[in-house]
């Protein structure tokens, strides 16, 4: 149901007159709800921003939030619910934040002793705009989550891919997780990346932190020694443990002539070797 | 005796094939399956949901438990319904393949669990079923 335009003025009028009373019940009753994670004198100028905002569009003579005249309102909204998700508040919480204006109005038309038959009209009408509004808000907020979740996300992907050096001319790869397409390519170009970078040639991927080696996980593996060994560096699989082992074994993967050792210290121990390194005594 | 409950995804992305692998390993803990065997299940069902999801267009994965006698298992049945598989005796070769992967998820799925039937046929879609007991 929208509103008329003479519904949009006289609720334009009505939150100007009473302004300090509604501003005041609305961040009371958000308040409440928030219980004290909001200071009040921010929730106070959160409140009293947004009912100019609301109090602006009425009299612009706004009937659907989205008309043009809503513009301003929708962006504060969507800030403001944005702020909300970001501080970690509840989505019932967040549209508390614009529901409450529903319960301020209502009071000030009872302090208002408005008996007119039309007020009943005109309340559900503007009822169904905060409801809007509030649907609003709840858009807004699911967006900004969702946008959270993405960046971490991809923050995860980062974090999850460190490639160490392990001793002169051995650089490690602990690949802890599931090891999809994005994350193996991510791997691929951090391990080629740091062989250029350090000079190192050997390369010790360590899967024990992968739980399961399916084909998928194994062909990425298999590429990315491959792509190493173009580059000149020997790679070592270590971190196979006897269940991953009969796995692949029953699998039928063949790593073919690519070292695997069943720990890291095992593989770190092999490279040594080979390069005729000594182990310092301690 | 548990009952039998079953529990159900709908796999459309790669995330779902993390979802049904992580499920797999939940019910297989919960059936006692040996940390070997679970490692098995868990990768016969990365490979053949990632079958579903690849080759069948997305489809569903069932996981239930299952009871013979005084063994318990797991049985998990991955349906779709996509092109559905023309040869299915091709398809179940060592390193035949119509996409870009190993051409081992199949044929490896199936000597990875106890019992595998495969229910095909071109434009019908396919319906695999596992069931992998405690020894």
């Amino acid at each position: 149901m929208a509103l008329s335009s003479d519904e949009a003025g006289r609720f334009a009028e009505l939150l100007k007159e009473r302004e300090d009373e509604i501003v005041s019940t609305w961040a009371e009753r958000v308040g409440s709800t928030l219980r004290g994670r909001l200071s009040t004198a921010e929730l106070h100028r959160q409140t009293v921003d947004l009912h100019h905002a609301v109090q602006g569009a009425l009299s612009d003579g706004l009937s659907e939030l989205s008309d043009g005249a809503g513009g301003e309102l929708r962006a504060l909204l969507a800030e403001l619910s944005g702020s909300r998700a970001r501080q970690g508040f509840t989505a019932t919480e967040t549209a508390v934040s614009v529901f409450a204006l529903k319960d301020a109005v209502l009071a000030a038309l009872d302090h208002a002793g408005d008996e007119r038959p039309e007020t009943l009209r005109d309340y559900v009408a503007f009822s169904s705009f905060v409801d809007q509004a509030a649907l609003h808000t709840f858009d807004s907020f699911v967006r900004t989550r969702e946008e959270l979740i993405a960046d971490q996300a991809e923050q995860l992907l980062e974090l999850s891919t460190p490639v160490v050096r392990l001793w002169e001319g051995v650089v490690a790869l602990p690949l802890v997780g599931t090891l999809d397409s994005a994350r193996a390519q991510v791997v691929m170009e951090r391990l080629l990346q740091t062989l250029v970078d350090t000079g190192s040639p050997y390369a010790i991927i360590d899967i024990t932190g992968v739980p399961a080696v399916d084909t998928q996980v194994a062909q990425h593996i298999l590429k990315t020694v491959v792509a190493a060994r173009l580059m000149g560096a020997d790679c070592i699989i270590s971190g196979i443990r006897p269940q991953i082992a009969q796995t692949i074994v029953a699998l039928g993967i063949e790593f073919g002539d690519i070292a695997t050792k069943a720990s890291l210290a095992d593989a770190l121990r092999h490279v040594l070797k080979l390069t005729g390194m000594k182990r310092q005594e301690r | 005796m548990t009952s039998p409950t079953t529990d159900r995804i709908a796999v459309s992305s790669d995330q779902d094939v993390v979802r049904v692998r992580q499920l797999v390993r939940t019910v297989a803990v919960s059936v006692r399956l040996s940390l070997v065997d679970q490692t098995k299940l868990v990768t016969a069902a990365s490979e053949l949901a990632r079958n579903t999801l690849v080759y069948g267009g997305g489809g569903t994965v069932e996981v239930s438990r299952v009871e013979n006698g005084r063994r318990a298992g797991i049985r998990i049945v991955f349906a779709d319904q996509g092109p559905g598989i023309a040869d299915v005796d091709l398809a179940l070769t060592d390193g035949y393949t119509t996409g870009n992967g190993l051409g081992l998820g199949l044929s490896g799925a199936r000597r990875l669990v106890d019992e595998f039937a495969i229910d095909t046929g071109v434009g019908q879609g396919t319906s695999i079923t596992v069931t992998k007991w405690c020894r």
